[in-house]
Parts: structure tokens; sequence; C-alpha cells
């Protein structure tokens, strides 16, 4: 259980004068889930956008199950089993939330050239589409339109598109990104049973999810990784906690 | 083969198409970069510069009244357009602004027909821009050198208030993110309205200038619409710099291709072959330069857009 | 449901466009069955844009070009003696879809008012290469020298059989449409509108989708171009001129963007206002130019929508 499914070397970008992200090193074992933490502007988004094929990086390797993917199109990732979700809940408004999901699944089904039978119909994909829904406690909801679901149903609906596309490794941006103490219990709860399923990076700034949750944790400073270790180093560590936690927050 | 001087007397009026079109490429640039509005109806102001500054100069005998009124009276017709009618179709996609805006255009033909009838109107050029100037033994217009010198002149101008001044660095700014700009506090419409007055004006003007060389018809505002957005799509949305270099090269080009075309044709092609396809491609040249462009760059040569 | 009223609608357009044959017959008025013709190409025309622009997202400012390339390949076969329909018309299908290609490959790497502006260029291009070719009439246009012949399976030189072959090129469309949009294809090409980074983040690389709707869309306008030229025995670059592009969009937005027949419904409001308008002026732009602002403005999702709203407000 320790083959890294994702490896990133010496990654650099910049915009302008600003160096966004500084020769960050990574490595995410198969089944874990390593969360990457830092304050605002560290760099968390580019980085989530350099590795699923969004932004181009200006330097480094990005590896992911032993290929090369630093120069590959983000639909091609996509299709070797790179899922992302986003920080602002990027789905598809008018769809309901099956068809959302059902387009996910429709996207790891061969090629879709195909003019004439009807999709919403089509049980291939609106069978692993529900599978989907169901693990986010969507199923109820699967004939709602997406514009009208509340932003924590968005989210998970988000999750549900990801895991629809029977993903080897989950990039998660702030998944828990404005939502309430219940909400978050849930996703916390979601993310907890996929652990050894699928391999996950996450972002997220809800400390008490990211402890409880992750295998390890990078943090992220201006760009750069000060510190890679198991929470327990993390909270140990005093260049992050002088860097980034206040000592109030290691207790809890 | 190639008359030397009927080069350089093309050259010359390839300058000066360049600048009329750089007129109109500049306010719309700006309204396009900064705005995010496709403006069909651009095309009309200029048409009703170009009616107005010749009604002006039938009635009053004076051109240079002509364009003097014809400014102001497009401007305020402009400023008030945008104020009621645009302003709701910001928020709208380019689909309604484009329809409103063609409309308007629909609107306008009419208005002119109804006013000035189909025939169009003749501008008789003023007596003191009679003439020719010769340079190198071959005459030119003083009236085209009096265009490309307005053309340049305003080109200094426009370079001048966008790099220098305050209000140019607003402009460039809301080219370049439009959303930082309100993020600064700085209310947008006034800026949009300032653009847009911009643009109007400078329609007019090149409308008025256009009177005596081109035909005052309907429907002169389209032809001319068509190109300018060739040049805009060469030069980048939202950028001045383009609008100029992009009108050059599609005024240059232009008229020397219509020219020059079926000559060079007939260099390796049989005569007919060359005296059909000399014009055809002519007309096509400056679209198929624009596919060209945008094969290299997507957003044009000199792209505005940050944000 | 707002389904109902709409299937309602489209019904009993589609029976009354049956019937006006009939009803030209009997008041002996040969005007309402060509009326009623245009309407009918110009809706294929106008279904043919909805593909891409109501459910592609994609406003294409230079369709008619398209119409015109299909018009002319007949004119320009017929010119050249080759009079057989069951070749001329397979013939303007494809040479649309290729130019469809060069032109979708082009504007297609751009977006927005970039996007707009390309299409309306390029297809402006058509019609001044057009206006140019005298060969084949330039500014005047091109007389067709003989309908499309079909040799014994039908005859199209009579007005009422070429009427009812395009109401059932129309019928065609339509169907053809409801299952493209439905189908795994419609499905990408409706997500990416909605929301295209999404798209590429699950899997699909949407340009060639893109592409393919834009020629598929382009195809289907030539193919109203073989027919128009049939209809009015006369080719003309005018057909290419980017108001023409205009008027489609209109009859997509008049009839509601992203609805299925809501482009038929366009057509025939659009031929009707045209007539009637121009019947009460000569001056009648003045009048249409600002009722399309109106509609722009204030009637959202067009007729169509209109009528759906009303019956979801009514129950």
């Amino acid at each position: 259980m320790n083959e890294i499914v994702l490896e990133v070397n010496g990654l650099c970008k910049s915009f302008g004068g600003v160096l966004a992200t500084d020769h960050l090193d990574l490595g995410v074992e198969q089944g874990s889930i390593h969360a990457v933490i830092g304050p605002n502007g560290a760099g968390k988004t580019t980085l989530i956008n350099q590795l699923s094929g969004l932004l181009s990086s200006d330097d480094g390797k990005i590896q992911f199950n032993r290929s090369d993917i630093t120069n590959l199109s983000a639909p091609a990732r996509a299709k070797m089993g790179l899922a992302r979700t986003f920080q602002i809940t990027s789905v598809f408004g008018e769809f309901t939330a099956l068809e959302n999901v059902s387009l996910a699944v429709q996207a790891h089904d061969g090629h879709s050239f195909k003019f004439w039978h009807d999709a919403r119909g089509d049980k291939f994909l609106t069978e692993p589409a529900l599978e989907a829904l169901t693990i986010v406690g969507l199923e109820e909801r699967q004939s709602i339109k997406a514009s009208l679901m509340s932003h924590g149903e968005r989210r998970q609906l988000e999750i549900a598109m990801a895991l629809a596309t029977k993903p080897k490794m989950l990039l998660l941006d702030e998944p828990m990104a404005g939502m309430g103490p219940e909400e978050s219990n849930r996703m916390v709860s979601i993310l907890s049973q996929l652990k050894g399923k699928v391999t996950i990076l996450l972002i997220e700034h809800d400390m008490g999810a990211v402890f409880s949750l992750a295998d390890k944790i990078t943090v992220l400073v201006y760009g750069g990784g000060i510190a890679t270790g198991t929470p327990d180093q993390i909270r140990a560590n005093p260049v992050v906690r002088s860097a980034y936690l206040g000592d109030e927050d290691l207790e809890s | 083969m190639f008359d030397p001087n009927l080069l350089f007397e093309q050259l010359f009026n390839g300058l000066q198409l360049g600048l009329l079109l750089f007129l109109l490429a500049a306010g719309l640039t700006l309204v396009f970069g900064i705005m995010d509005m496709m403006n069909l109806a651009h095309g009309s102001l200029y048409m009703l510069g170009a009616y107005v500054a010749a009604q002006i100069t039938l009635w009053t005998g004076s051109f240079l009244l002509g364009v003097a009124v014809s400014l102001p009276v497009i401007l305020l017709l402009g400023v008030c357009l945008e104020a009621g009618l645009l302003r709701p179709l910001y928020a709208r996609g380019h689909l309604d602004q484009v329809l409103a805006t063609f409309g308007m255009i629909l609107f306008f033909n009419e208005f002119v027909r109804l006013v000035w009838g189909p025939e169009g109107i003749e501008v008789p050029l003023p007596d003191f821009l009679k003439g020719n100037i010769i340079i190198f033994d071959i005459p030119l217009p003083n009236y085209r050198l009096v265009v490309i010198g307005v053309g340049l002149l305003v080109a200094l101008m426009m370079y001048l208030l966008v790099t220098r001044t305050r209000t140019g660095m607003l402009i460039r700014a809301g080219a370049s993110n439009r959303d930082m700009v309100q993020a600064l506090g700085i209310d947008i419409n006034r800026v949009f309205t300032l653009v847009f007055g911009i643009g109007a004006a400078l329609a007019a003007l090149a409308g008025a200038l256009a009177g005596p060389i081109l035909a005052v018809t309907i429907g002169m505002g389209e032809n001319i619409l068509i190109q300018v957005l060739v040049v805009i799509v060469i030069g980048g949305i939202g950028s001045i710099r383009g609008a100029f270099v992009g009108a050059m090269l599609i005024g240059i080009i232009d008229i020397l291709g219509r020219s020059f075309l079926d000559t060079f044709f007939k260099l390796f092609l049989p005569v007919n072959a060359a005296e059909t396809a000399g014009p055809a491609v002519a007309s096509m040249l400056i679209y198929i330069l624009m596919a060209a462009v945008l094969f290299f760059k997507p957003q044009g040569l000199f792209p505005a857009k940050t944000g | 449901m707002g389904n109902r009223a709409q299937i309602i609608i489209v019904g009993t357009i589609f029976v009354g466009l049956g019937l006006v044959p009939l009803f030209a017959e009997l008041t002996q008025t040969p005007f309402y069955l060509d009326l009623a013709r245009r309407m009918m190409i110009l809706a294929i025309g106008a279904l043919s844009l909805n593909l891409i622009m109501g459910y592609g997202g994609l406003i294409s400012f230079g369709h008619a070009a398209y119409i015109g390339i299909g018009a002319y390949v007949v004119g320009i076969c017929a010119e050249h003696e080759l009079v057989s329909g069951f070749i001329q018309w397979p013939l303007a299908i494809i040479v649309s879809g290729l130019f469809a290609i060069i032109f979708g490959l082009i504007s297609l790497r751009t977006r927005g008012v970039y996007f707009i502006m390309i299409t309306l260029a390029l297809a402006q291009m058509m019609y001044f290469l057009g206006v140019s070719l005298d060969r084949y009439g330039g500014d005047d246009g091109l007389p067709l020298i003989e309908r499309s012949n079909f040799g014994a399976v039908v005859d199209i030189t009579n007005n009422v059989t070429l009427y009812f072959i395009v109401l059932g090129a129309l019928v065609l469309s339509l169907l053809f449409c409801k299952r493209l949009i439905n189908s795994r294809f419609g499905m990408v090409l409706q997500g990416t509108r909605s929301n295209e980074t999404r798209m590429k983040t699950i899997g699909f690389p949407t340009l060639r989708y893109q592409l393919t709707a834009f020629v598929i869309a382009g195809m289907m306008a030539g193919f109203a171009g073989a027919l128009l030229a049939n209809h009015t025995d006369f080719i003309n670059p005018d057909m290419m001129h980017w108001t023409r592009s205009g008027d489609l969009i209109i009859m997509v937005l008049l009839g509601g963007m992203g609805s299925l027949a809501g482009p038929v419904v366009g057509a025939l409001a659009f031929i009707l206002l045209e007539e009637l308008l121009s019947g009460v002026t000569e001056y009648w732009q003045l009048i249409f130019g600002p009722f399309l602002i109106l509609v722009v403005l204030f009637a959202r999702g067009g007729l169509l929508g209109f009528f759906a709203n009303k019956e979801q407000r009514d129950e």
C-alpha cells in the first residue's frame, strides 16, 4: 500500500512577478487521504488547477501512476482516472442531479458520437449515476434541477460527479466550503468511507476535518511546501506552528 | 508590369482607408473590450455622422461646419442610446446585444431612407481642399492628405489619452479587468458612458470625413463595419494599439490587393483565370489574413484582456 | 405543463401548413403557397442554427452562408448540365459540410465576442465571393436553368409537389433534431454550453463535439439551400449576406431559444410580421427594428416560452 499514485517534483508557476507555486514536491500514496493546508493565498487552488490540467506549469514534473502527465490536457487526465471538484461549485445548473452525474458517467463510457438513442433513458448511464448519488446521499433528489438545490447539496453533487467517473484519484478543492456543521459531518463520513478505495488529495480549511481524515498533511505557504508529515508530526512541528497554526488551534 | 506611380498612389489610398478604419475601430474595440458588448450599431453612428455632416454642408455651404456639428450631435445620440437602450443589455448575453443592436440598424437604415430617400447624398468637396499636392511627381489629392492628417492626429491624441491621463489609465484597466475596476469602487457606468461617447464621436468624425470620398448612402455603415470587425479581431479586443496596427494592415492590404492582385496572378496564371480569380481573391484577402492571424494568435495581435 | 401548450401550437401549425395548398387553390392565390413554402425552408435553416446556438450556446452570425452555399451548388451544377437531384442535393450537403469544417476550425478557437465577429466576417467573405464570381451571375445572381430532376420518383417542377417535399423535409428535420438533442451527443453539446470547464475536467474533449455540431448544422442549412434554390428558381449572393444570418437568429429568438420546435414558430412569426408590416408601410423596418428590441428586452424565451410560462402560471 505504499505505491505513489501522484508524484509532483519541483513544480513552479508564476503569474507576472508573483510566484504562486514554488518548487513544490509532493507524493500521494495509494488509498490514502493526503491533505494540503495553508493560509489564504498560499496557492492551493493554483496547485489543483495545475494537477488537473487546467493550468500549465512553468517548470517541474507531474506523474500519475508512473506516467508523466505534465503536458497532458485536462480531458485526457480525466480519462486516466484523475477527477476533481471545484472550490466554487461548478455543476450543470439546467440539468437534474441525475443528468449531471450521468454526464460524468458518459464521459468515461467511450466516445459520445452517438446521435440516435435517448441518453436520459440509457440504463448504462443512469444506474451507475444513481449509485454515485446514493453514496453521497442524494438519491432522493435525483430529479431536482441542480440550480434549485441548496449549496450543500450541490457540493455533494460535485463529489458524486467525481465518483461517477470511477476515478483512481480525487482532487478535492475545499469540498466543505460554505457548509454548516451538519453538512460538514456528512461530508467527512462520505470521505472516510472512501479511504482505502480511492486515493484523495484534499485541500481544506476545516482543521477538524483535516486532522480526522488525513493520513498525511502538507503545509503550503507562499506556494512552497514547508512541511509534510502525519497529523501528529505536523501538529508538533514548530515551523508550522509559527507560520500557520496558532497554538490554540492545535489543542483541538 | 507594376507601375511604381500607381503603387505609391494606392499605398497612399491604403493609408487613408486604414486611418478611417482606425477611427471606427478605436472606439468599437474599447466598447467590446471594456463593456464586453457586441455593438453592431456602431456602423449606424458612422452613417448618421456622414448624413448629418453632409446635410449641414449642403445647407450652409461650409464643410467644416458640417463636420463640427455632426460630432456633438452624434455624440449626444450615442450617449442617449447607451443610457437608455444599451445599459439594460450589459447584464444580458451577447446574443441579446446582437439582436437589439441589429434592430437598431434596421431602424436607422429605414429612418435615413425616410428622411433622405434611397439615393444617398453627394457631398461636394470644399474649395480650399480641392486640388493635389505633387510628391515624387505624383499628384495626391489634398483632401486625402487631410484625412490622413486628421487620422494621425486622433491616433496621437488617443495614445496620449490612454497612456498619459488618469482617464486613460481607467480605460486601460477596464479593458484589462473590468471586475477589478468595479471592486476598486469606481462607478463603472460613468466609464462606460465615457467610452461609448468617445466611440460615437470618432464614428461621427469618420463618417463626416468619409462623405466626400466614399458614398454617403444607406448601408454604408454595415459595409465598413465588417472591415472594422476584422481589424478588431486582428488587433485584439480592447487594444487601441492593436486597432491602429490592424487598421493599417487591413487598409493597405485591401487597397493593394484590389489594385494589383489580378496583375500579380497574370504572372503565372492564364489571363482568363487571373481576371476571375483576381477580384474574387482580392475581396476575400482581408478575411484570409484574419484567419491566418487567428491561427497563430486566437486573441489577436495585442490582446488587452488579462482578467 | 408548458410542454402541452407547445405541442398543441406546433401541431396546429403543421396541420395548417398541410392545408395551405388547398387553401391557395380555392382562393386562387398561389402567393400563399409560395409564402408558406419559403417559411418552411427558412424554418429548416433556423432549426439547424438552433442546434448550435440554442443548444450549443454558439452564437453564429454567419449561418446563412451555408444556405447560400447549398443553393449555389445546385445552381452551378445546373449550369454545367448536372441536373440530377440525386447528385445535386447530397453534393450541396457535403460541400456545405466541408465549408463548415474549415470555418468551424477557424472560429471555434475563439469564444464570446470574437466568435460572433469571426463567423460574421467569414460569412460575408462568402457573400463577396459570390458577388465577384461573374461566371455564375455575380451581383445579379444566377437563374436556375431547371429544377432538380428526380426522374420517375417525383417531379418537383410542380409547385405543389415541391411544397409537400419541403413540408416532409421540415418534419424530418424536426425529428432529426429531436433525436440528436436527446442523444448522448446532444447531452455533450448542452453540457458544453452550460459549463465548458466542467465538461473538460470530467473528461470530454469539447472542441471536437462542438465542431461536429457546427458541421451538422452547416449541412442541414446546405440542404435548406438546395430547397431554396428550387423554390425561388434563382440563386443570388444576397442569400449569404450577413443580414440573412441576422434574420435566422431573430427567428430562433422569436420562437424561443433552446426549445425544439421554437424555430418553426419563429420562422412563421418572422414571415407573418414581414408580410403584415410591409403591407402597412413601405418603411416597415422602422417598426420591426424597435419591435425586435422590445422582444429582446421583455420577451425572454421568445413566443413559445411565453406560452409555456403562461401555462405554468395558470396552474
